[in-house]
């Protein structure tokens, strides 16, 4: 091969490969969160589209506008900071649930027989593939007031009144943990199934006890697995608007639930994008946390 | 061994809490009672029921186009950006680069939804495009957030591979296109079709960026299903629910299956041919076979 010949189509190749997923994602991804900042900073209006412009351009005078009252006005409604303080309170105890609960999973199906391991992980696996809110309207039929649950524990005797759950934050911190605990269960096995027993073993042979080996080597090896399943839990919860929609009731207070109702029912744009925008800064933190840990594992560095 | 057993438990009780309302919905939507905890006998007439349905119709045939389209762009894009990720290492912006495509794995679909809509807006404002919304502009929503779980799939198996094929071919004089047609696609299909079939249902299941984007008259699946819904319980979402799920449980099984079968004969495949073509000398074989990762 001509060396030359190589280096002249190279560059043109290389810079198509990158170009392309590069553009379409700062245009369709990065972009728009420009958008959503520019239109917090406008005012609502009666028009197409609802908010006016930020910047002017007369007499040969640009002036820029900045209109800071959807911040206040968020900051004045007692709704927004306790409908962002409720996200954050269901994200972080059901990321914790699905820890407590993901964790044994995970660990059962790292250690069961490498055969059994493929079976295991298409069944955890094969409920994220199906729609959430299907998955959720299953839940509705069981917990209602009339619902098999209720129907159950009435039939055996156990409750002479229905209980109350569906339209409830239970119902919304069961819909939650359900419908996420996939996403914590498989970071988790892809970590814990690279795991060198022969750790364990050595632990086991200077005689560590079971406990003290899982909690002092297991756990801290599967730093990494507990932060990214954690991480995609807990992101995406704080913004979840189906479960605390169709499963929760007036006490569930969720943000995302909140401006889904600015957007759609009070057709305020800017103040769904000042919403948004403060949803953006609480969760870059976490996002960028996933992103430096989730780059790691990209590049297969420990 | 103690924890094993404790382990195991939380396994199968994981399995049961996570299979059991499924299998709940889709026997109820067999009840012939209209009352939904009544259970009145087995019967069909919800499923029949449906065909008659035309605006539900209508929207599992825009869902179903809708997914299709995003399953072919999100492969494409998402096989880009993990081949980028894997094999070219320094590039001014990479760190932006991972995290672009990292990051729409776990933002909100709030967020997302109502950003790429204000873009869509601005657009049609300055550019005259899209002057309506509908399918073109979910398609885009839906390609955006599926390319993110393409490239994580794909990116683990492009990790995975062994180079030395690929600079073998490169020696040999192919060029970087038609290395990466003839030997990295073939070598990577599995995934691909796994990214594939993930694109369409995720596609397929989405209802808020679809909420957000679409525009008069392209209602989708979920955005239908919603609206009833919220209203409560009824017999005909039971039927719609069960037929997805079984559809989408359906088609996942049998991706994986023909993935698993596929995998299964090319590391065999290749395996008789290290043993056919190596050198007969015995330490050589032992190598190949001791390390089978590095065939």
């Amino acid at each position: 091969m001509k060396p030359s010949k190589l280096a002249r189509y190279l560059p043109t190749g290389r810079h198509a490969v990158i170009g392309i997923p590069f553009l379409w994602l700062f245009m369709f991804f990065l972009l728009p969160f420009i958008i959503v900042l520019k239109i917090s900073f406008a005012e609502a209006d009666v028009a197409i589209p609802p908010y006016t412009e930020i910047y002017q351009w007369a007499d040969n005078k640009l002036t820029l506008l900045l209109n800071l009252g959807n911040y206040i006005f968020l900051t004045e409604d007692a709704l927004y900071l306790s409908a962002y303080l409720g996200s954050l309170q269901i994200a972080f105890f059901s990321t914790l649930l699905c820890l407590l609960i993901g964790y044994p999973m995970a660990y059962a199906i790292a250690r069961a027989p490498k055969e059994h391991q493929t079976v295991l992980l298409l069944l955890i696996m094969m409920p994220t593939w199906t729609a959430i809110l299907i998955r959720v309207y299953a839940w509705m039929g069981i917990l209602g007031n009339n619902g098999l649950l209720n129907s159950l524990l009435m039939g055996i005797g156990l409750i002479d009144t229905p209980l109350q759950i569906l339209n409830t934050n239970t119902a919304v911190y069961i819909g939650v943990v359900y419908s996420y605990l996939p996403f914590m269960i498989l970071p988790l096995y892809a970590n814990l199934v690279k795991h060198d027993l022969s750790l364990l073993e050595a632990a086991s042979d200077l005689g560590s006890s079971n406990f003290n080996n899982f909690w002092k080597i297991t756990v801290p090896l599967s730093k990494n697995g507990i932060i990214a399943g954690s991480m995609l839990v807990f992101i995406p919860v704080v913004g979840e608007f189906v479960i605390p929609e169709l499963l929760g009731g007036p006490e569930t207070l969720m943000i995302g639930k909140v401006l889904w109702q600015e957007f759609f029912n009070n057709r305020d744009w800017p103040v769904a994008s000042a919403l948004a925008v403060v949803m953006l800064a609480i969760l870059i933190v976490p996002i960028i946390l996933f992103n430096r840990n989730q780059a790691k594992e990209l590049e297969g560095r420990p | 061994m103690k924890r094993f057993s404790f382990s195991s438990i939380m396994l199968w009780v994981g399995l049961v809490f996570i299979y059991l309302p499924m299998v709940i919905l889709v026997i109820y939507s067999f009840n012939a009672s209209r009352l939904v905890t009544v259970w009145g006998g087995w019967s069909v007439k919800w499923y029949v029921g449906l065909l008659d349905n035309t605006q539900l119709m209508n929207s599992v045939m825009r869902s179903l186009e809708i997914a299709c389209y995003t399953a072919i762009a999100a492969v494409a894009l998402g096989t880009l950006a993990a081949f980028v990720l894997t094999r070219i290492t320094h590039f001014k912006g990479r760190t932006l680069f991972g995290g672009l495509v990292t990051a729409p794995l776990v933002m909100p679909e709030v967020i997302t939804g109502l950003s790429l809509l204000l873009l869509f807006v601005l657009m049609a404002q300055l550019i005259g495009w899209p002057m309506q919304r509908g399918m073109t502009t979910i398609w885009i929503a839906h390609t955006t957030f599926c390319s993110a779980y393409v490239a994580v799939v794909v990116s683990s198996r492009l990790r995975e591979l062994d180079m030395s094929i690929e600079e073998a071919a490169m020696d040999l004089g192919a060029r970087p296109w038609k290395v990466f047609f003839l030997i990295t696609v073939p070598m990577i299909a599995p995934s691909l079709a796994a990214g594939a079939m993930m694109s369409f249902a995720l596609s397929l299941d989405d209802l808020v960026l679809a909420s957000f984007v679409s525009g008069p008259g392209a209602t989708t699946l979920p955005m239908e299903i919603f609206s009833a819904v919220r209203l409560g319980v009824k017999p005909e979402i039971n039927a719609v629910a069960s037929l997805i799920l079984l559809a989408v449980s359906f088609a996942t099984f049998l991706a994986w299956f023909f993935a698993h079968r596929a995998e299964e004969k090319r590391k065999k495949a290749m395996q008789q041919a290290m043993d056919e073509t190596a050198n007969p000398s015995w330490q050589q074989v032992v190598d190949s076979r001791r390390n089978p990762s590095s065939n």
